[in-house]
């Protein structure tokens, strides 16, 4: 597992309790229980400090950390029978989103995500979850398609934003998102975001303009990236720590601007240290949700999404 | 001059303050480099008479080059919330605004108003690329959504002007959120079966271009106008690659499906007039609108007491304060009048030989009015030049 630079000391402690536990273990008639159990305490208050008190930079490392949970994580163990689709009908296929239909408690739903990747193959495959058009008139095709087969969608964010290259624009990078985000805002089914790891601008608004949005809790959903703000507006990357902190990216800051409806937590040392338990608080999250909203009348949640945008960030809102 | 006027010219007076007309006698062209006469320039709507370089706009001369005898009347847009994240970088964000303010003289980048074009009542919207890059931040969203909301109203069409930089960075997450923001109001349009025009002007990069400036009915561009999604320097540092010749050009875009013509600016009031008389039906729904609202009145009228309808005097006031949530039932009956199909190309053809200014009279020569029948492509951007001749 990859080390983030804060989490260090941490660090340190587990590989000093590991080495402990195999002196223990091994022929040596010591007894380290008691050392173990202080250093194992240490430890986990440690751990508990770091994450209470994460800067939004280095939230935006957990953020980005590759053991965090992954859309295909996701979709193997909160769902059953995904059906992965590919192809926007039009250009080609786009491995940074991915999506189809799948069983929520058996009820069918419309599920996708940006997958990032996992392994240097698989993020050269994935674009590292940077999508072109294709993946977004591909999110587009299977919202149309959840209207009409009545499928609650589902989606997952993760991305640092859409991918920019010569091809993209060629083929519409800008018009591909405004229509993924137009199609997220007419859906007449229930729609719920979550943002999973990274939130990067309008990669991720494309994704995200649901009746619900959550996010987990040491996710970051931002307009820019704090190292692309710092290089624009600091004129040096080296301030990203700063940008981070002036543009409010963190889950914590999000659901005080009321931009996102709920937060998910996570385990006690981010979701990457244990990706299970963080799998079922998302489950359970994403139940109670879709249990809410299935409860509203058909015809009010495209228009409550509508007021729910208009509403974000008015005077009378405050 | 008609009642419109009467009343928007000191109001105008104080949406834009003197500061968009240069005070230089002589313009450098950012295209070919010549220098200009300042007066043809402005004449030429800040068209280059040598090499066709586009010059930017700002939001009074864009109205006043749009509307029939450049009459219209300008919205005030919706107050927002300043500097929601307290935002600070080098500068502070109420810094930068105090700044941007004092320039331009106007509150944000987002402008409205609400005039006639080709006789049919049109709203338009115009993003000011001098102030602040013309960054989208919450002012610049509700402006735009107070502009669809008064064109629907109305009844009528909404003309966009796109110029954006980019996101206005120090609203943060806020400035993303305009993409839906603004995206809601474009399907409102749509719902309400009223066209919805996209001119895109130089430049028009960043998330503006990812919301209402792609989801347009119509895609207009001018000559030469930077649009794209992703910065060209971002996809160059991504990518480190030469980009092709023209990426991202208006002319590019055009070529790759996402413009639908590319239109010289001296040509670009007669194409919109021209789209729009098509996609209304001659103003048709404004008309039917008209009809209604003359009924009511006279329903209103003829139950008794007068104080439902507000006093004629009362109105310019508050039409100019309008924020047009939703229509107004009671509009001044006297709008049917202006609304008649029959005489409105009449009108219009009045408005635009005997209000318009002498700048744009001889500016603009506006061939394409002069013929219909035009081809399409003939505003395209190898089309010659509007004429240097002011006088
Ligand atoms: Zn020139």
């Amino acid at each position: 597992m990859s080390i983030l630079d804060f989490e260090k000391p941490i660090a340190a402690l587990e590989n000093k309790i590991r080495e402990l536990r195999e002196i223990a273990g091994g022929a040596n008639e010591v007894d380290l229980d008691e050392e173990i159990g202080r250093l194992e305490a240490k430890h986990e208050r440690l751990l508990v400090e770091t994450y209470s008190k994460l800067s939004p930079w280095q939230k935006t490392m957990v953020a980005r950390h590759p053991g965090r949970p992954h859309f295909s994580d996701i979709a193997a163990t909160l769902f059953t029978e995904f059906e992965p689709l590919a192809g926007d009908r039009r250009y080609g296929e786009d491995l940074a989103i991915q999506g189809g239909p799948a069983r929520f408690d058996g009820r069918p739903v419309m599920i996708m995500g940006h997958e990032k990747g996992k392994d240097t193959d698989s993020r050269v495959k994935h674009n590292f979850g940077m999508a072109r058009p294709e993946g977004y008139r591909k999110a587009v095709r299977l919202m149309e398609m959840a209207e009409r087969f009545d499928m609650p969608v589902l989606t997952f964010v993760d991305t640092s934003g859409a991918y920019p290259g010569i091809g993209a624009e060629e083929r519409g990078q800008a018009e591909a998102i405004a229509r993924a985000t137009e199609a997220c805002l007419n859906l007449h089914v229930p729609m719920i975001a979550t943002i999973v790891g990274e939130g990067g601008s309008g990669g991720a608004m494309a994704l995200a303009a649901a009746n619900t949005v959550m996010m987990y809790e040491h996710a970051i959903y931002s307009v820019i990236s704090p190292e692309g703000c710092a290089s624009i507006l600091w004129r040096t990357g080296e301030k990203a720590q700063d940008a981070a902190s002036a543009l409010k990216i963190t889950a914590q800051d999000l659901e005080k601007l009321k931009v996102i409806d709920a937060i998910v937590p996570e385990p006690v040392g981010g979701a990457h240290r244990d990706p299970d338990t963080a799998l079922d608080t998302l489950g359970e999250r994403l139940r109670a949700s879709l249990g809410q909203l299935s409860e509203q009348p058909r015809d009010a949640l495209r228009p409550a999404r509508w007021d729910k945008f208009l509403a974000m960030g008015r005077l009378d809102q405050q | 001059m008609s009642w419109l006027t009467s009343y928007v010219k000191p109001k105008l007076e104080r949406a834009f303050s003197q500061k968009e007309t240069p005070d230089n006698l002589w313009h450098k062209c950012q295209g070919c480099g010549e220098l200009i006469y300042m007066k043809d320039y402005l004449a030429a709507l800040r068209v280059c008479g040598n090499c066709n370089h586009h010059g930017r706009m700002g939001p009074k001369e864009r109205f006043d080059a749009l509307f029939d005898g450049s009459t219209y009347e300008t919205l005030e847009c919706p107050k927002v919330v300043e500097d929601p994240l307290k935002f600070r970088d080098q500068k502070r964000y109420t810094d930068r605004l105090r700044d941007a303010r004092s320039k331009t003289g106007d509150a944000d980048a987002g402008h409205v108003a609400v005039g006639r074009l080709g006789g049919i009542e049109t709203v338009a919207f115009v993003e000011n690329f001098f102030f602040m890059g013309g960054s989208m931040g919450l002012a610049v969203g509700e402006a735009f959504v107070a502009a669809a909301d008064a064109a629907i109203a109305r009844r009528a069409p909404l003309v966009a002007f796109v110029a954006a930089g980019g996101a206005r960075m120090q609203e943060g997450i806020l400035s993303l959120m305009q993409l839906p923001r603004t995206t809601v109001a474009v399907e409102r349009m749509k719902d309400a079966g009223l066209p919805y025009i996209v001119v895109l002007t130089d430049p028009t990069t960043g998330g503006v271009t990812a919301s209402f400036a792609m989801l347009g009915d119509v895609h207009l561009a001018e000559p030469g106008a930077l649009i794209g999604f992703a910065g060209p320097r971002v996809i160059k540092e991504t990518i480190r690659e030469t980009l092709p010749d023209g990426f991202q050009r208006a002319e590019y875009l055009k070529d790759h499906g996402m413009v639908d013509k590319v239109v010289a600016r001296g040509e670009m009031r007669a194409t919109l007039s021209r789209l729009i008389a098509l996609m209304t039906h001659d103003g048709a729904a404004q008309a039917d609108l008209a009809r209604t609202r003359a009924a009511e009145a006279e329903t209103a009228a003829a139950a008794g007491p007068a104080d439902e309808t507000p006093a004629a005097e009362d109105e310019p006031r508050k039409a100019r304060k309008a924020k047009a949530e939703k229509p107004r039932k009671t509009e001044r009956a006297d709008k049917t009048e202006r609304s008649d199909r029959a005489d409105k190309t009449d009108r219009a053809d009045q408005a635009g030989q005997g209000d318009r200014p002498a700048a744009q009279k001889a500016g603009a020569a506006r061939p394409a009015e002069a013929e219909p029948g035009r081809s399409d492509g003939a505003g395209d951007r190898d089309d010659p030049p509007i004429s240097r001749a002011a006088e």
